[in-house]
């Protein structure tokens, strides 16, 4: 029992993310950064203008790029000398992405892209979750129909309940907010923090929009590195 | 949700395109399948009505001819041969069995075989119903026949002069119907079998009536020219065959005898019919009756005798032997060059609805990255995305076969269908061609082609590059 409190107490220590002496470039660096820590629970707000390199340090993170030094550490787990498959599992696994442009599967329902993502983050398939996700963000009825007959804003809530079918423990969002109004906006960050916290995650926003620095727990300003 | 159903879901965003190359493919696989079904069909047909006869020795003229109408019973005979040339070859120590065949007449399109009762074992044919032929203008029927015709045993019909059913009619000699085969899916079952004499009675009974002075049955080489030839006056010396001007329908100066005189026939000692036709020269010399036969089917004793006995025969200038075996594989080479050209033609369609699908999904892949990317991102690997394309192609690819093979099997039936029984040439789509299972292979190895570069372009996907992409 007390080793079981121990393991217990070391997850709660470890940060979700913690990110060392990172460098990035194409022709020239791109992303300088230090020290980043994220903690289970916590919401943080990645800014910075265009070409700042804000989606590039989300697919850093998401080892969906490699850096040219530095490391990443997600869960306690260094991503950047895992192989390409150890990452694909780890990424499907451990993390959810809500991408800018939302990149629901077209062609097979709602609630199947829920499935569908439980299915290749290799964890147990649960209907009774994946639906009951969708009721928490108020489309439960629209769970049969496709995407492309969606409006913006369930597409999003859609977008958003597919990124935790599958528990991760970190969600990682990519501008969520800028096609949307206000309300949709509000909406939004509303459910992924909300979703981030009922999850043990955390929670990174990557974003130059202002209506959501306002409601996350920190900022990270991808320029000045603070 | 697995990657088989999101390649199918994937193919039915749309429909219309993944319906156009189905139905491309279903084509070409329908046309490949149709000409192997058609040829296997046809060699099975022809080599199941040939099997158990080595050789036919008939007139001289084109081999393939005599086997036509001497074996499949698909083209009028070069000539009659005397009688007599039954007793010689039969007895010749390389030959197992003659059976002779006298053909020329035909009732509503089904041809009138005078043969013996052993012609039915080369079919392996049992009665269904009745009994052989005991008396002549007894007959027994195959069962397209007795389907297609009505007739039954115990009814009677007039056959008609030639091999057509608008022949001049024997009006007044009927035939009895005595019994009926088991159907042998063979030519058999669209033949009416009697007994040699039968034929020979058919028209040397009619001539008497045509020359009552004469007081017996006598020999018409000028005029009727046996059983079923037209008249060569070149013939009319005796000679031993005849090459006919026209087989179609044989002229006949005469009125048909009456119904009496027939009776009177059929209740003389003399129309007893002899289970061999050697058995009945003799009565029938004393008949004067004509003693030709169209043809003889030869079953040998030894495989030698193919070396021999065809040397032999033809080396007499009125006779000809000629092989079924070799004249069939004659026929189907011939055959077999138009197929070879549909082949090829079947072939281009093929190819056509393969380039077709590689387009296809190549345009799918190129709309779809984004997506593609966002199941990697999603935990999918490199693999995955290669099966995910791999089994849409794959998925085309089969719909196609199975879409082509319906229609071609389908296609087959139909045909049968409204061909019916195709006097003994059975047309099923029930079959099966042993080589359609190389097509599908074929087919299937295309289809993974077609589907292996936009599948490999999926594996090879950047998702960074192409997320950012606009």
């Amino acid at each position: 029992m007390a080793l079981t409190i121990s393991q217990n107490k070391q997850q709660r220590d470890t940060p979700v993310l913690e990110i060392r002496n990172l460098t990035f470039g194409y022709d020239q660096a791109l992303l300088n950064i230090d020290a980043f820590t994220l903690a289970q629970q916590e919401s943080i707000a990645v800014l910075g203008p265009s070409g700042c390199g804000k989606t590039t340090f989300m697919h850093l993170l998401t080892g969906l790029l490699r850096p040219d030094a530095g490391s990443i550490q997600i869960n306690g787990t260094e991503i950047t000398t895992l192989s390409e498959a150890k990452i694909d599992q780890l990424r499907g696994q451990q993390i959810g992405i809500v991408f800018q442009r939302m990149h629901l599967i077209p062609s097979i329902s709602i609630l199947d892209n829920l499935l569908l993502a439980q299915r290749l983050a290799r964890v147990p398939s649960d209907k009774t979750y994946a639906i009951g996700l969708l009721e928490q963000l108020g489309i439960a009825d629209l769970g049969n129909r496709r995407p492309p007959t969606l409006s913006q804003g369930q597409v999003q809530r859609a977008a958003i309940a597919r990124a935790v079918a599958h528990k991760p423990s970190l969600l990682v969002a990519d501008e969520p907010t800028s096609a949307l109004d206000d309300k949709n906006a509000r909406d939004a960050i509303t459910i992924l923090k909300d979703l981030t916290i009922g999850n043990s995650a955390a929670l990174i926003v990557v974003t130059h929009d202002e209506r959501v620095r306002a409601s996350l727990q920190r900022t990270y300003d991808l320029t000045t590195g603070q | 949700m697995n990657l088989l159903r999101l390649s199918f879901a994937n193919l039915t965003v749309s429909p219309l395109s993944s319906a156009v190359n189905i139905l491309l493919l279903a084509l070409g696989t329908a046309s490949i399948a149709a000409l192997l079904l058609a040829n296997t069909h046809l060699a099975s047909v022809l080599q199941r009505n040939a099997a158990g006869i080595d050789l036919v020795i008939g007139a001289t003229g084109s081999p393939l001819q005599l086997v036509l109408a001497g074996v499949y019973h698909a083209d009028v005979p070069p000539g009659n041969i005397d009688s007599k040339e039954l007793t010689r070859w039969a007895a010749h120590p390389m030959v197992a069995s003659a059976i002779p065949l006298s053909l020329g007449d035909s009732y509503d399109g089904y041809r009138i075989v005078g043969t013996v009762e052993e012609f039915s074992d080369l079919y392996g044919a049992t009665l269904q119903a009745g009994r052989f032929w005991h008396r002549p203008f007894e007959a027994v029927i195959g069962s397209n026949v007795a389907q297609s015709t009505g007739l039954e045993t115990g009814d009677t019909f007039s056959g008609n002069h030639g091999l057509v059913a608008s022949g001049e009619a024997h009006d007044g000699i009927p035939y009895r119907v005595v019994g009926q085969f088991l159907a042998t899916d063979s030519v058999l079952d669209s033949l009416i079998v009697t007994s040699t004499r039968s034929v020979w009675l058919m028209h040397n009974t009619q001539h008497q009536g045509e020359h009552p002075e004469d007081g017996k049955l006598r020999h018409h080489q000028g005029e009727d020219c046996a059983n079923i030839q037209d008249c060569d006056p070149a013939t009319e010396g005796g000679e031993e065959s005849h090459q006919p001007d026209n087989y179609e329908a044989h002229a006949h100066h005469g009125e048909a005898i009456d119904h009496d005189e027939m009776s009177l026939h059929f209740n003389d000692p003399a129309f007893e019919d002899h289970p061999q036709v050697g058995d009945q020269s003799a009565a029938d010399e004393a008949d004067g009756v004509n003693e030709e036969v169209t043809l003889l089917l030869i079953t040998l004793s030894s495989p030698l005798g193919m070396l021999s006995l065809p040397r032999e025969v033809n080396a007499e200038s009125s006779l000809q032997a000629a092989s079924p075996a070799y004249e069939l594989t004659r026929l189907l080479q011939i055959v077999g060059i138009g197929l070879n050209w549909l082949k090829t033609f079947a072939a281009i369609l093929v190819v056509s609805a393969a380039l077709s699908i590689f387009a296809a999904l190549y345009a799918s892949l190129r709309a779809r990255r984004h997506d593609l990317a966002v199941l990697r991102c999603l935990g999918a690997s490199r693999s995955e995305l290669f099966s995910l394309l791999f089994l849409e192609g794959f998925l085309l690819t089969v719909a196609g076969i199975v879409t082509g093979l319906c229609f071609a099997h389908g296609g087959m039936s139909l045909v049968g269908y409204w061909v019916g029984d195709g006097r003994g040439l059975t047309i099923t789509g029930w079959a099966w061609a042993p080589e359609e299972f190389l097509l599908i292979l074929g087919l299937l190895a295309t289809g993974a082609l077609t589907a292996l570069l936009p599948a490999w372009q999926a594996y090879r996907t950047d998702v960074s590059r192409t997320l950012t992409a606009p």
